[in-house]
């Protein structure tokens, strides 16, 4: 079996990241599965983890009362979920709940808000990361929201 | 016409290069209509010179001149009788090969469904008198549209080969004439069954005629007619060197090709279009414009549907409706689409400028609105006056 | 006088804007707003290539083109996929089988499919993007051997507006090709992905040297997916879009389909990325 930072190596995410930084983070991280229907983080509740998914599909989704749940987004293999991590109040916005059986790492935020703060270049090679993320995630959804496939005749 | 590959020689001396003077017009007329032609002619009317069936040498304006610039158009007296002292008038031949209304179609509704029917093409015989070198070269950019691709359009192609073609060359440019530019005229070359070039001659205009088809040279051999010499074809020389030297608008089709087609963004066309009125009349005085959209009528209580086709203009919001609405919305992108078709994108289209020189466009736009000077202003950089500007 | 091209030609041409009118054997409902029609396509049969459309008439209501969602090999039925959104459209989906519609066509240009072989092939289909690429769909996976990784990757705004799901899944039940699906928004039975339609590009593999992709859906999403395919590294000529203007005539004779310096008609409705990628950013043209 890989080690840890050999996975962190070579996830998506972390592609390029120098290998003396792969080794520093790798001690905030843990491997994790949950199975499907599996609710990997509630509405509210502290945020002290973000997942980088090996396996599977998890969905962030919001509650509605009546109703069942929507769903805002998917996220798979390669990609990454949570960020209230980083910013407090540390609360998580959404739910998210495994769709499949769902392989991840799991990061302990506050380990590496600590490493972060303590190697700013780590810091900003970390935020550059999740800012990427952030916005091609906000470019999605204005497209999503933009309802396009109804025009077509 | 009847052999329009025979080749004639268009130089002189020819023995199918003769003159005559208005009584061998007048004749050259009647024996078309005995040909079973319908003579279209220019012709005054409500102050303007148009093109309309005429039954005589007599219907010709004589004696008539005008005066065109920007936005502007007005007929005025010559000294001499001359009866093709005038450049082209607001109307061209385009709508007897191309009508601005057509029936396509008759749909029948019957038990089981509907059958279609459709109508049979034109075909009477039309001579077109008078053509100027630049209607001549809109003619056949429009034969290109309608008879060159994999479609052709039955009823233009019909109309087209039943068409007699009596050119005139022009002796009396007007300043927004840019034939010159586009290689068009004021002399014309080939393309028709006649070619006549009119010699004012004050009180007696006389008239050199050039056969430039088999038919034309037995029209031409039924008229008194002499041999053209040489002074008499040096005239003709001098009065198009004349008429070439009075035309001073410029547009190099190559250059406007490539600068309308490289400045789709260029500051120019927000500023054209603060003028432009979008009303489409240079889409409808232009002889090569050839956008149609349908219509559709049906009587329920007959079950019968019809369709036709009628002139369209890149000007309306309807030209470019796809669902959801107009793609082109704002006059400036109406006006954009209507130039880079016309001086740009036509040539890939078809293989020439979408544009004769004629001038149309400029004498008819109410706010005269000058495409030439619009190239100019495209050529150079953003916001700065073209050197040469007016 | 004679004029150019074929103004000469002894034959005089036919009138290319009458329409067959021919029988409706079968409609079927495929979405809420969206039908299947089949229609009988005569004794000339129904020979098109992928890609291709068709300029349908309802009797005394008009005549609109439509993109021909049928198997190539299937030449017995002109068959394609509707959706309700203006009168024409409304009136053809409301048609019954027995009825009669007018067809002429088949018009425009074809999805690379000879040009592609012997290279992965990518389809990004949005809405009812899916129908006019289904065609091309069906002729790759009968020619499967000609071409090396296949991908369908399908972006519609809910589940219940996937169109041809069943097919979908056929499809997918298949070893040799992969399907992807994505949908704007879903509830909590949808266990497929739920977002935008290029980020399923990031699912699939294939080699950018030897790539073919065709895209159809909402010009928005063509734009941006041939945007992002060339990012990744295909090349623009082998980025095919199929694009939509308004059309009258449908033989380059009417003026209005012209987009950039094309008759759509003629010159399209597919084009490579390549040609048309720098008027795609020009608004209103």
């Amino acid at each position: 079996m890989k080690d840890l930072s050999e996975i962190i190596a070579s996830h998506p995410f972390f592609s390029g990241l120098d290998s003396n930084y792969v080794d520093l983070i790798t001690g905030c991280a843990r491997n994790v599965k949950f199975s499907a229907g599996d609710v990997i983080a509630r509405e509210g509740q502290p945020s002290t983890e973000f997942y980088v998914l090996r396996h599977g599909r998890v969905a962030v989704e919001i509650n509605a009362p009546a109703r069942a749940p929507l769903v805002l987004r998917t996220a798979s293999e390669g990609e990454v979920v949570g960020w209230s991590w980083i910013f407090p109040p540390h609360r998580w916005q959404f739910d998210i709940s495994a769709v499949t059986l769902v392989r991840a790492l799991a990061f302990d935020g506050k380990c590496l808000r600590a490493k972060c703060d303590a190697d700013p270049k780590l810091g900003y090679d970390m935020m550059r990361r999740f800012a990427q993320v952030a916005a091609s995630q906000l470019q999605a959804t204005r497209l999503q929201l933009l309802d396009l496939y109804g025009g077509r005749g | 016409m009847k052999n329009p590959e025979a080749s004639i020689p268009a130089t002189h001396p020819s023995p199918y290069f003769v003159r005559f003077d208005i009584e061998g017009l007048k004749r050259l007329i009647e024996t078309l209509k005995q040909e079973g032609y319908e003579v279209l002619g220019p012709t005054v009317r409500d102050g303007a010179i148009v093109i309309e069936p005429i039954e005589s040498v007599s219907q010709l304006p004589c004696g008539v001149g005008d005066e065109q610039s920007g936005g502007r158009y007005r007929l005025t007296q010559r000294s001499d009788r001359s009866r093709f002292g005038y450049a082209v008038g607001p109307t061209s031949w385009k709508r007897f090969l191309f009508p601005p209304n057509r029936l396509l179609w008759r749909a029948t509704q019957h038990e089981r469904g509907f059958s279609v029917e459709t109508p049979p093409v034109d075909s009477q015989r039309r001579a077109f008198v008078g053509v100027r070198g630049c209607d001549l070269a809109a003619i056949r950019i429009q034969d290109r549209v309608f008879c060159g691709g994999a479609n052709p359009d039955p009823d233009y192609v019909s109309r087209r080969k039943q068409t007699f073609i009596v050119a005139v060359e022009c002796g009396s440019p007007v300043q927004t004439c840019f034939c010159t530019s586009m290689g068009t005229g004021p002399a014309i070359g080939d393309g028709f069954d006649i070619r006549l070039t009119e010699i004012p001659d004050g009180e007696n205009p006389y008239y050199l005629g050039l056969a430039g088809s088999e038919y034309g040279a037995q029209l031409l051999s039924q008229i008194d007619a002499i041999q053209v010499n040489e002074s008499e074809f040096a005239e003709r020389n001098a009065i198009l060197a004349s008429a070439a030297a009075q035309i001073t608008r410029h547009l190099d089709p190559d250059h406007a090709r490539a600068v309308i087609l490289e400045n789709p963004e260029h500051s120019r066309w927000d500023e054209v279009a603060s003028r432009c009125l979008t009303c489409g009349n240079c889409t409808q005085v232009c002889p090569t414009c050839f956008c149609s959209t349908v219509d559709d009528v049906t009587d329920l209580t007959t079950g019968v549907a019809e369709r036709s086709r009628r002139w369209d203009s890149c000007f309306t919001m309807e030209h470019s409706h796809v669902h959801g609405g107009a793609v082109r919305r704002s006059p400036r992108s109406r006006y954009r689409q209507w130039l880079s078709h016309k001086l740009g994108s036509w040539w890939e289209q078809f293989g020439t400028a979408g544009c004769s020189g004629c001038g149309r466009c400029i004498v008819w736009c109410p706010v005269g609105i000058d495409l030439t000077e619009e190239v100019a202003y495209l050529a150079t950089k953003r916001d700065a006056p073209p050197e040469d500007a007016p | 006088m004679g004029a150019e091209g074929n103004v000469l030609v002894s034959v005089p041409p036919k009138e290319h804007m009458a329409p067959l009118p021919v029988r409706v054997l079968k409609s079927h409902r495929e979405l809420a707003d969206t039908w299947t029609l089949e229609l009988d396509s005569g004794p000339l049969g129904a020979k098109f290539a992928p890609g291709q459309f068709n300029m349908l008439y309802v009797f005394g209501v008009g005549e609109i083109p439509v993109s021909i969602s049928g198997d190539p090999l299937n030449t017995s039925r002109w068959i394609h996929t509707i959706r309700s959104v203006g009168l024409a459209s409304a009136a053809l989906c409301a048609t019954k089988s027995g009825e009669m519609v007018g067809v002429r066509g088949p018009y425009g240009t074809c999805w690379p499919m000879e040009a592609a072989e012997g290279n992965d092939l990518l389809f990004v289909c949005g809405g009812l993007g899916l129908a006019p690429l289904r065609p091309a769909i069906l002729t790759a996976l009968r020619l499967r051997e000609r071409y090396g990784r296949i991908a369908v990757l399908v972006g519609a705004r809910e589940p219940t507006a996937l169109l041809f799901e069943k097919e979908l899944h056929v499809w997918r039940g298949r070893f040799d090709v992969q399907v992807e699906v994505t949908v704007d928004s879903a509830g909590r039975g949808w266990f497929g992905e739920v977002g935008w339609v290029t980020r399923l590009i990031d699912h699939v593999r294939f080699d950018t040297d030897f790539t073919y992709a065709m895209v159809c859906g909402p010009e928005i999403m063509m734009r941006l997916a041939a945007r992002d395919l060339v990012e990744r590294g295909v090349a623009a000529e082998n980025v095919f879009l199929s694009l939509e203007r308004n059309m009258k005539c449908a033989i380059a004779l009417c003026g209005h389909c012209q987009y950039g310096t094309t008759l759509l008609c003629r010159d399209g409705a597919v084009l490579p990325y390549s040609r048309v990628a720098s008027w795609l950013g020009i608004r209103e043209l």
